[in-house]
């Protein structure tokens, strides 16, 4: 085990695999340079322009070129630089990588690893602090991986670059600098089987990316109040397990889930109504989501508060839902 | 212009000529068929014919390999066959059914036979550019000596990825050739009334991609022309060609195009390429009798192609499972 950042976790990711089958390359803007946000600091020395290569700022055809080199036999890693700019590609996500093995009747596979770096970040404003994951867990084809740390930065990737089927790749803008630790050797992390956080008998609060954080924060200080929560990071929203969850909220009995992302039509809309389901009469109180108001991410700090869901706010809501039964 | 003047009488290779005539006859057919097959209903979706377009398909395909690659538009069903897909396939996955070279699972829009290097009709405009581009560009990662024709309507121009595509290729320098079929419309519009400038030959060469222009009702001019740029590609230089053409019918085979006149509908019909081919080679020698056999080939052909696809069996409904993707099962996901 080593401590590593989830920026490093990511490129040794790319970089392990990247010598392990020469079909893997990437392509995005400023790579060359080690990426934006340098998740490919020294690639292109190792690997040359041709496997760490810099395109325009073209993101419908970075996005359709990598779905016609993946076509033909080679796996693009494919960089958006932001969450926010691949929605200038959409078509080619939605229309195309997700849906051509399926319409050209299994004649073809798109093996892509879309990268999208999302999440609030440093008051970047409505136009690159966006987390839209639950848009791409709607579209069948697509793999949605939300890793939460190092560990699974680099797991989860390595999976997304093995993987045969189009892959959305949500690292958190926020989570860069965050280190922990990284098991040594060839690990990868299996796709929808969750993390257990922590244990707890209380509550369930089930959550992915950064606000695994904010949950587990919240966890903590409901523990010193004697409040046990059960907290999971789902990891990949598709496939997700649904099976941990079930098993967590037969225990608890109630259910909180905590996303960045604008709650409404948000995955945690997906994630109560098959609690609400499956489990009717187990669950002591009614399933509680908290996510962002359905508003853009403002530049000025105190209003771009306004959005952030916070430990403060989680550990409340899962005192409300375990006092409630309570009383 | 009247039928049969546009193709220089001198210097025909027959045998090659007699073989395009053939292979238009039978995408001529094939698609008759089908209008048939969607006026009874047989043939669900929309289906786009490229009738009076069959030069460009036959003349550019004709200077490929079986390994080389194609991409092209809702529009497709000659390229395909072009590159030589299998037409009873072709036909059972107009039906919908069993053995259509998608599984019945894409239809006419998607038409794609992977075996023979055709990647696929696109029922999004312009989308197929930057796939095209993509397929060139893993070629040259990977040293393979292949090149990638992109066919598209002049309405694709409009759209961003035309220009997003053709400025990857002339950036990585490509093994690709772009080509253009103008047949005057985009759906219902005069693409020219919503192109601004030049076109796109002009906007290609813009970009800095060397561009042709021809006769695209003309199969020897157009088998001459790519196969200089399908030549030029295979070393790297990526090639527009702009082949003007005309949609014979309407965008749909449910579309009358009562936007047009008879008259100059009536007026194209006198240069179909078809005729425009036969003429030359009867001038060249070869007898009508010949020609017309094989004309009536294609036409049986084709004929048994839907008979067949028409007593061929729906595919099975678990199939509608199969090919999401390797994770999860969306049977347990649903209702
Ligand atoms: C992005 C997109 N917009 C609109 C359509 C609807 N549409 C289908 S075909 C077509 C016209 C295309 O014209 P052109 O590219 O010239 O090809 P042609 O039909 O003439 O072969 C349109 C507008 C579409 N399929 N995709």
């Amino acid at each position: 085990m080593a401590r590593v950042s989830y920026i490093e976790a990511g490129r040794q990711a790319v970089a392990e695999e990247m010598r392990r089958d020469p079909l893997v390359w990437a392509v995005g803007e400023d790579l060359g340079r080690g990426g934006v946000f340098g998740q490919y600091t020294g690639l292109a020395d190792e690997f040359g322009s041709d496997r760490i290569s810099d395109a325009p700022i073209s993101e419908s055809c970075i996005l359709g070129a990598a779905v016609g080199a993946a076509m033909t036999g080679t796996r693009p890693i494919v960089e958006m630089r932001f969450s926010d700019f691949a929605l200038c590609a959409v078509d080619e996500l939605v229309n195309q990588a997700a849906k051509a093995r399926y319409m050209f009747g299994g004649q073809t596979r798109v093996p892509i690893v879309v990268r999208e770096p999302i999440g609030m970040w440093r008051s970047s404003a409505a136009q690159h602090s966006q987390s839209l994951e639950a848009w791409y867990a709607h579209i069948p084809g697509l793999v949605v991986a939300v890793p939460s740390t190092p560990a699974d930065a680099k797991g989860l990737l390595k999976a997304a670059i093995r993987c045969d089927d189009p892959v959305v790749f949500m690292e958190h803008k926020n989570l860069w600098p965050l280190e922990g630790e990284v098991p040594d050797g060839d690990v990868v992390v299996d796709f929808g089987k969750a993390r257990t956080v922590r244990e707890g008998r209380d509550v369930t609060i089930v959550s992915w990316s950064a606000a695994v954080h904010t949950a587990e924060e919240a966890a903590k200080t409901l523990s010193g109040e004697g409040v046990e929560a059960d907290v999971i990071d789902l990891r990949t929203l598709w496939p997700w397990d649904k099976a941990a969850v079930l098993k967590s909220v037969e225990t608890t009995g109630r259910l909180l889930v905590v996303q960045e992302s604008v709650s409404v039509a948000g995955f945690g809309a997906e994630v109560a109504a098959t609690v609400a389901e499956a489990l009717h009469g187990v669950l002591k109180a009614p399933v509680r989501r908290l996510g962002a108001p359905r508003i853009p991410i403002s530049y000025a700090p105190p209003l771009e508060d306004e959005v952030r869901v916070t430990a403060d706010a989680v550990a409340a809501a899962a005192r409300d839902l375990v006092t409630r039964i309570n009383r | 212009m009247p039928a049969g003047q546009s193709t220089r009488a001198s210097n025909l290779n027959i045998e090659r000529l007699k073989a395009q005539f053939g292979e238009m006859c039978r995408i001529r057919e094939f698609e008759r068929a089908a209008i048939t097959a969607s006026t009874e209903k047989l043939v669900l979706g929309a289906i786009h014919p490229s009738i009076g377009q069959e030069a460009v398909a036959v003349g550019v395909c004709g200077n490929l390999k079986r390994d080389d690659i194609i991409l092209s538009t809702h529009r497709g069903h000659g390229h395909t066959m072009a590159k030589g897909a299998d037409a009873l396939a072709m036909m059972r996955e107009l039906f919908g059914r069993a053995g259509g070279t998608s599984g019945g699972k894409g239809g006419s829009m998607h038409i794609a036979d992977f075996s023979v290097g055709m990647l696929g009709a696109n029922g999004v405009v312009a989308a197929n550019i930057n796939i095209a581009a993509g397929a060139a560009h893993a070629i040259k990662l990977k040293g393979e000596d292949k090149v990638v024709v992109c066919f598209f309507g002049d309405g694709a121009i409009n759209r961003g990825p035309f220009l997003e595509g053709l400025n990857w290729a002339g950036v990585f320098k490509l093994p690709i050739v772009f080509v253009c079929e103008d047949n005057g419309f985009a759906a219902t519009t005069r693409t020219h009334a919503m192109t601004a400038g030049g076109g796109p030959a002009a906007r290609a060469e813009s970009i800095g991609i060397k561009a042709e222009i021809v006769d695209g009702n003309d199969v020897v001019a157009v088998d001459e022309i790519a196969r200089s740029l399908i030549e030029e590609a295979r070393r790297g230089t990526p090639r527009f060609l702009l082949a003007n053409t005309y949609r014979l019918t309407g965008h749909t085979s449910a579309d009358p195009a009562p936007y047009r006149a008879e008259e100059e509908v009536q007026e194209r019909w006198l240069n179909d390429p078809i005729e425009t081919v036969r003429n030359a080679l009867v001038r060249a020698g070869v007898a009508p009798d010949e020609l017309d056999a094989m004309h009536r080939a294609a036409e049986a052909e084709m004929t048994q192609a839907y008979e067949t696809a028409k007593a061929t069996e729906w595919p099975e409904t678990a199939l509608a499972f199969a090919d999401v993707q390797d994770i999860g099962d969306p049977r347990e996901e649903a209702f």
